[in-house]
């Protein structure tokens, strides 16, 4: 059924399709709309869940713990500082193997107080062994929470869902939801192999020894490159029922293109109109939209970028001292290979400071004309 | 013994022992002691989660485990939202006759767990929150926490500046909740211990439970005189024990009509070896201005509840 959705509803629909059974949240602008629809259905009867109101967001994601090691399907949704508060039982969800799924919108940090997007929120729990899925629509929004829990259950791992503050949480887009049966049967319950069970009593994240803590880690890193594989297996499984397709990476008029913009989130779809406009003019240009920041697609990308002339990195995010995120990414996972192009890596965008179709053609225009970058960050639509 | 007589024995504790043998506690830890008798007042069906505090190295090294029962370690600050979601999920799992309990340390539970504690007993989660309180951060080598008693050393209250503020009275921050069951409970005092945890347990609701118990290195005590110890802190009047229902009913439960000095429960503790006779006195006042204030509450109940 379509309906027009703002992206904090389609969050929430997805949750209710994906049935989940427990839910423990706390508000946080811009995420507030999630949960407010989630009371609804939940006291409505419509969905089978218990839904805690916690004190804080550490609680929550400590709720989901216990809630997914007791065996139940756990959700929850927050954004910057909330995401921040998580962090250290972010990590303890990922090392305890629990398929939660939660949606992070993307919030800048403060001080000074913010409630406007970038990535500097999620992509500060980059290493808290979650996967972590950017999306670029509404649609994508709700079925990346559905294709979530199958890919999070078949690995072992909890995955978040990111989304831009306002740009997709408070904007209203049609979205196909889908019907309950269908995705029913492509989600199946959550029966997990092992649980807290008192007929079955087990000690779950004791006293772990130098002797046997290494393995557990290689174990965590076997399970998240499997699901680099997984993302994309399952996400054609979805696509075959759906017509909507979702991998690792979207590309867009990559395959001839000489020059690759590289792209996340709603900048992406921005992108796909300079992208039209520079091809109407004869620029070879094609934009490289990055799903899935872990795991981190490498081989993927490699294959995407042979042959290109210059690369662009488009990062709503800075890490200080350093350069963009994926900036640091995209070129980490290209230094072991025969790619020696121009990588140039642009800063933007920050606390919700406006994307445009010129700002990224303008973006365009400085990689194509100079031979290489003059400067490690170059830092776009900034008063210096 | 006649047929008539052999009926009549009926053992006041279970004689199922739930833990196993072998756990990694210092000797005479009461803490392994409590951990025994709620079990064997609780039974199997119930699920636990630890958070940081001796009982996460207790338990013993992964793959092994001593407590019997299924049990989840978690982060130092969330016995009580961790419990809330393990509930959460037995209901939806139709698991609901399962207990929860939350089993903390007093660190975990006064200190950096309160906010998720207090959030918990608001919510009224249907969980036994357990703090078994040794007044100090044992795990981490005996630091002073919300729970060390006015007077004592620890490594961070060194004896030239030991605690010199009161312990936070927990039980009547936890009744000021409003929550359907608030008792305190020694390890000295078996029955009166495991009747509190089957009464927990037969009650829906937030219930919470504090532990008296004894930590002979922590408190630079022996070993063997754990109980010892433990029987002094009701015997002194230092501990009543008590319990508080819908945060206004309350009852003692074990009455001390002859005193003992406190000195004769701090002179067993090499904590408290640095008190002159001046804080004595100071500590045996406060002592028994407490025991009075309980008092009235319970001549109060008695009028109030019937
Ligand atoms: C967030 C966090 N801060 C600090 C610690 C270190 N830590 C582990 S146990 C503990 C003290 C626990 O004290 P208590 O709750 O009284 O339990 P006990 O060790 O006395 O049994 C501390 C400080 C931790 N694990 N996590
Ligand atoms: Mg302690």
């Amino acid at each position: 059924m379509k309906k027009v959705l703002m992206g904090n509803h389609a969050i929430s629909y997805g949750a209710t399709l994906s049935r989940v059974q427990v839910i423990a949240a706390y508000p946080i602008t811009p995420q507030t709309q999630v949960v407010e629809l989630l009371s609804e259905i939940v006291a409505n009867g419509e969905l089978d869940a218990e839904f805690i109101k916690v004190e804080s967001e550490h609680s929550a994601m400590a709720a989901c713990i216990g809630a997914s090691a007791a065996g139940a399907r756990a959700f929850t949704a927050t954004s910057s500082q909330g995401l921040l508060l998580m962090h250290e039982v972010l990590h303890w969800a990922s090392r305890a193997r629990l398929p939660i799924v939660m949606a992070n919108i993307n919030r800048a940090i403060s001080p000074g107080w913010t409630i406007w997007t970038d990535q500097n929120d999620s992509l500060s729990q980059r290493d808290t062994g979650w996967m972590q899925i950017y999306t670029a629509d509404n649609q994508e929004v709700l079925d990346s929470i559905i294709i979530g829990y199958k890919v999070a259950e078949k690995v072992s791992i909890p995955l978040m869902i990111v989304l831009d503050a306002f740009v997709l949480s408070h904007t209203y887009e049609p979205v196909d939801v889908p019907d309950q049966e269908k995705i029913d049967k492509f989600l199946p319950p959550y029966k997990p192999k092992i649980k807290l069970d008192p007929e079955d009593p087990h000690a779950f994240g004791g006293l772990t020894a130098p002797n046997i803590y290494m393995e557990f880690q290689y174990n965590h890193q076997q399970a998240m490159m499997e699901a680099k594989k997984i993302i994309n297996e399952v996400g054609k499984e979805y696509g075959d029922i759906t017509g909507r397709y979702y991998q690792n990476l979207s590309p867009y008029k990559v395959d001839d293109a000489e020059y690759v913009v590289i792209t996340t989130g709603t900048i992406s779809k921005t992108t796909n109109i300079v992208v039209d406009k520079l091809r109407d003019s004869g620029v070879k240009i094609g934009n490289l939209r990055i799903r899935t920041l872990r795991p981190f697609p490498s081989e993927e990308i490699y294959e995407q970028l042979k042959g290109k002339k210059k690369v662009f990195v488009i990062d709503r995010n800075i890490s200080f001292g350093n350069t963009g995120i994926f900036f640091q990414e995209v070129k980490a996972s290209l230094y072991n290979t025969d790619i020696r192009v121009p990588i140039f890596g642009f800063v933007t965008g920050l606390g919700g400071r406006d994307v445009t179709p010129e700002l990224i053609e303008e973006i365009v225009n400085i990689g194509i004309k100079n031979e290489k970058p003059e400067e490690e960050v170059i830092w776009m639509g900034v008063k210096k | 013994m006649t047929e008539k007589k052999k009926r009549k024995i009926s053992l006041s504790i279970p004689a199922e022992e739930i833990m196993r043998p072998g756990n990694l506690a210092c000797q005479g830890c009461g803490a392994s002691l409590a951990m025994r008798y709620a079990l064997k007042a609780l039974g199997r069906n119930v699920i636990f989660d630890i958070p940081a505090c001796c009982w996460s190295v207790i338990d013993g090294p992964f793959p092994y485990s001593s407590i019997g029962v299924p049990l989840l370690h978690m982060a130092f600050e969330t016995a009580a939202s961790t419990a809330s979601g393990i509930r959460a999920a037995t209901k939806v799992l139709g698991k609901e006759d399962t207990t929860v309990v939350a089993w903390a340390g007093d660190g975990g539970t006064f200190d950096i767990g309160f906010q998720a504690l207090s959030g918990a007993a608001e919510r009224n989660e249907d969980i036994i929150y357990v703090c078994y309180d040794n007044e100090a951060y044992m795990n981490t080598g005996i630091q002073r926490s919300g729970a060390t008693p006015y007077g004592a050393w620890t490594t961070t209250t060194p004896v030239k500046h030991y605690k010199k503020l009161p312990k936070k009275d927990i039980i009547e921050i936890m009744a000021a909740h409003r929550i359907p069951y608030v008792a305190n409970v020694n390890i000295a005092y078996p029955e009166d211990f495991i009747r509190k945890f089957k009464k927990a347990a037969s009650i829906k609701g937030t219930k919470f439970i504090h532990v008296f118990s004894p930590c002979p290195p922590g408190w630079k005590m022996k070993p063997d005189d754990t109980i010892k110890v433990a029987k002094l802190a009701v015997q002194t009047r230092v501990f009543p024990l008590i319990e508080i229902e819908h945060g206004i009913k309350y009852t003692l439960n074990v009455k001390v009509n002859k005193p003992k000095p406190v000195f004769e429960y701090l002179k067993l503790q090499g904590r408290f070896k640095h008190l002159t006779e001046k804080e004595v006195q100071r500590i045996q006042e406060d002592v028994d201005a407490y025991w009075d204030y309980i008092m009235k509450k319970v001549e109060f109940s008695k009028e109030y509840a019937g």
